[in-house]
């Protein structure tokens, strides 16, 4: 199979789905010309012109609640958010107005919208620029969080989104835009809420979001060589989250690490560990076990930000004394 | 005001226009009673007192053209064609309210009328309005939209963005500001430095100001201006000096610490937009004392019959409350 970068998954899916529907159109600071600074959409404008890939002012909140407008009259918005950063200045557009409207009419309103936007520390870019927010929008009902950890997710996420009839914030980890990956050249869509076993073990249970997919795959390596056999789960998506493939892999492995890039405390991972031990408590041998990023702002010295997140000798030293019984009450 | 020939050649729009102006003014009567009475859950905001703002704007408008409201949104959704019933059950949170109970007085939204809601953070709609604008552009549709919002919003940041943006791309939609005087417990003149029409003027948006007390006036620019908007000429700021005859809600009774009884009476014994336009009506022939009498029995009438029927009804059955989290998506497609 022809492998791609992230980055032309991402901008594949959104030109697919642009050919499909015409009433999807592409909005965002510089994303036209520029392609974005990541240059992820790179070459649309060319192919749709500036009438459906929209450069906009620096108005976050201007233009996030102009595609919750448009999205509510008959279009379907992709909107881009340069940072994930950013959520803050859009959180009323995104968490007052788009999530809502579906509620608040009785059904009557929907916002078939996607914010694209990223997460992601380590790449010196400081408390501003690195943060990884999902926990924030996970918290709300009536949005859906797509995590995607490589091309193929990447595209396949994307596709569902666009056509989803709710709002989707999608979160790509700005470090993996240049990661390749297997990505099949015939049309394929990722369902949400449909979790991926990316590795089979029977020891310990591994869920990694986004680029912690990785982390939790080089740790189960490392694992694998001391005979440690541990399962990598990737959820995909953290709303709706497939609670049932992760409830049944920790009954079969009685053991989990939740890893994500988010800061630990009231994040993801404490959620996804608060529904293990309330479902999965009797199968359990020891405590479910959260890897989140340190609670700390994003430092810029690469000496102080490369500890603040998961690593995977951290994963696997922790999963070594969960497996161990040695971690019976998590420090 | 318009000439006799004119007036009579379209005395069914300024029956109408009288008629919705009523309608508006005798539901919110029945909804403070609802407040007054303990009947209602929460508290609304009345309308009363705008009434020229919302009809003179809505009657320029089809069923096709969008508006977003206001907190203080029970005129612009009567304005726009929605029915007492169902307005008086969502009120009172009952399954046949407009958003099945789940929005109430300032969630209410009428999609069948163009209505994409009202809303309660102060500016909230300023973007969804100008992003119903941008569909339009961006999908060849030739309807307008209307952002309502009052004084107080334009402190609000996010109205000079979507100005911005839609003077840049010569939006298809008029922002109303409704001026009546206070932001919430503030007078305007407290919150907003230099002149509000300056400010859509910097970004090269023509503005204008009316008499927001004057339907005919009120409706006469709208038309002008939902012609133009639909010829691409876009975008349109319009500030409408108007009064709120309550207080910022229906429980704000003692306001005499931010404005005046007498300043309360003048704006009602000589500025009200039914008054006004009542007099009209029969100084140009076009409906007798009597038959105002007539028409605005019937209204109070229809409104009483649907407060009863409102009480009435049942409310959502507790397992709705979980439904509309989310919208189904056909499986076909994905």
């Amino acid at each position: 199979m022809r492998e791609i970068t992230l980055s032309q998954a991402v901008n594949e899916a959104i030109a697919e789905e642009m050919r499909r529907d015409p009433t999807t159109f592409v909005m965002g600071e510089d994303v036209a010309e520029a392609g974005t600074p990541f240059k992820v959409l790179s070459g649309l404008v060319s192919e749709f012109g500036t009438q459906r890939v929209i450069d906009t002012p620096i108005s976050e909140p201007g233009f996030v609640g102009m595609a919750v407008g448009a999205a509510m009259t008959g279009a379907r918005p992709i909107v881009d958010l340069m940072f994930g950063d950013f959520i803050y200045l859009v959180m009323d557009q995104l968490c007052n107005q788009a999530a809502k409207q579906h509620y608040m009419s009785g059904g009557k309103l929907s916002v078939p919208m996607v914010l694209r936007t990223n997460l992601g520390a380590t790449r010196r870019s400081a408390a501003q620029h690195s943060q990884s927010l999902q926990a924030l929008v996970a918290h709300i009902p009536g949005l859906k969080v797509a995590m995607p950890s490589s091309a193929y997710e990447a595209k396949g996420l994307m596709k569902t989104a666009i056509r989803d009839n709710n709002p989707v914030v999608i979160f790509e980890d700005k470090l993996m835009y240049q990661d390749k990956a297997p990505v099949p050249e015939e049309e394929f869509l990722i369902p949400f809420g449909v979790a991926n076993i990316k590795r089979e073990g029977h020891d310990i249970t591994l869920i990694g979001t986004s680029s912690m997919v990785q982390v939790a795959e080089k740790a189960a390596e490392i694992l694998a060589a001391e005979g440690i056999s541990a399962e990598v789960i990737d959820p995909r998506t953290i709303v709706p989250l497939d609670e049932e493939m992760l409830i049944n892999s920790v009954k079969k492995t009685s053991r989990a690490i939740v890893i994500d890039e988010g800061h630990q405390s009231y994040g993801v991972t404490a959620e996804i560990a608060s529904r293990l031990n309330e479902k999965a408590f009797y199968h359990l041998d020891a405590p479910v076990l959260r890897m989140g990023a340190m609670d700390v702002p994003v430092p810029f010295s690469p000496a102080l930000e490369d500890v603040t997140v998961p690593t995977p000798e951290g994963v696997a030293e922790n999963a070594r004394k969960l497996c161990a019984g040695r971690m019976i009450h998590a420090a | 005001m318009t000439s006799k020939t004119e007036a009579s050649s379209n005395a069914d729009d300024y029956l109408r226009m009288y008629t919705q102006m009523v309608r508006i003014r005798t539901f919110e009567d029945n909804a403070n009673q609802l407040y007054l009475s303990a009947k209602m859950p929460g508290l609304t905001h009345m309308y009363s007192g705008q009434e020229a703002v919302a009809v003179g704007i809505c009657e320029a408008l089809t069923d096709n053209d969008r508006i977003t409201s206001t907190h203080r949104g029970h005129g612009h959704c009567v304005a726009k064609g929605a029915e007492f019933k169902a307005m008086f059950c969502e009120l009172l949170g009952k399954e046949e309210g407009y958003c099945r109970g789940k929005g109430g007085s300032m969630h209410i939204a009428d999609q069948s009328h163009g209505n994409l809601g009202a809303n309660a953070i102060v500016g909230g709609s300023m973007g969804i309005a100008t992003g119903s604008a941008l569909r339009a552009k961006v999908l060849g549709h030739d309807d307008v939209t209307v952002c309502f919002f009052g004084d107080g919003a334009t402190a609000q940041g996010i109205l000079y963005e979507v100005m911005n943006m839609a003077a840049l791309w010569n939006l298809p939609v008029i922002y109303a500001c409704e001026n009546n005087g206070y932001s919430e417990y503030t007078k305007t003149e407290e919150i907003a430095a230099g002149s509000i029409t300056a400010r859509a003027e910097a970004f090269g948006i023509e503005a204008f100001t009316v008499d927001g007390q004057d339907v005919l006036a009120v409706n006469e620019l709208s038309e002008t201006l939902v012609a133009r908007c639909r010829k691409g000429e876009g975008p349109f700021f319009i500030e409408l000096m108007t009064y709120r005859y309550h207080g910022h809600h229906v429980g704000d009774i003692n306001r005499a610490y931010y404005r005046s009884k007498e300043e309360e009476a003048d704006w009602k014994e000589n500025r009200d937009p039914i008054g006004r336009l009542r007099g009209w009506l029969v100084d140009q022939g076009i409906a007798t004392e009597n038959e105002i009498e007539v028409m605005n029995e019937q209204i109070k009438k229809d409104a009483e019959e649907a407060v009863a029927y409102a009480e009435a009804a049942a409310y959502p059955d507790v397992s709705e409350v979980d439904m509309h989290v989310y919208a189904a998506t056909d499986p076909a497609t994905v």
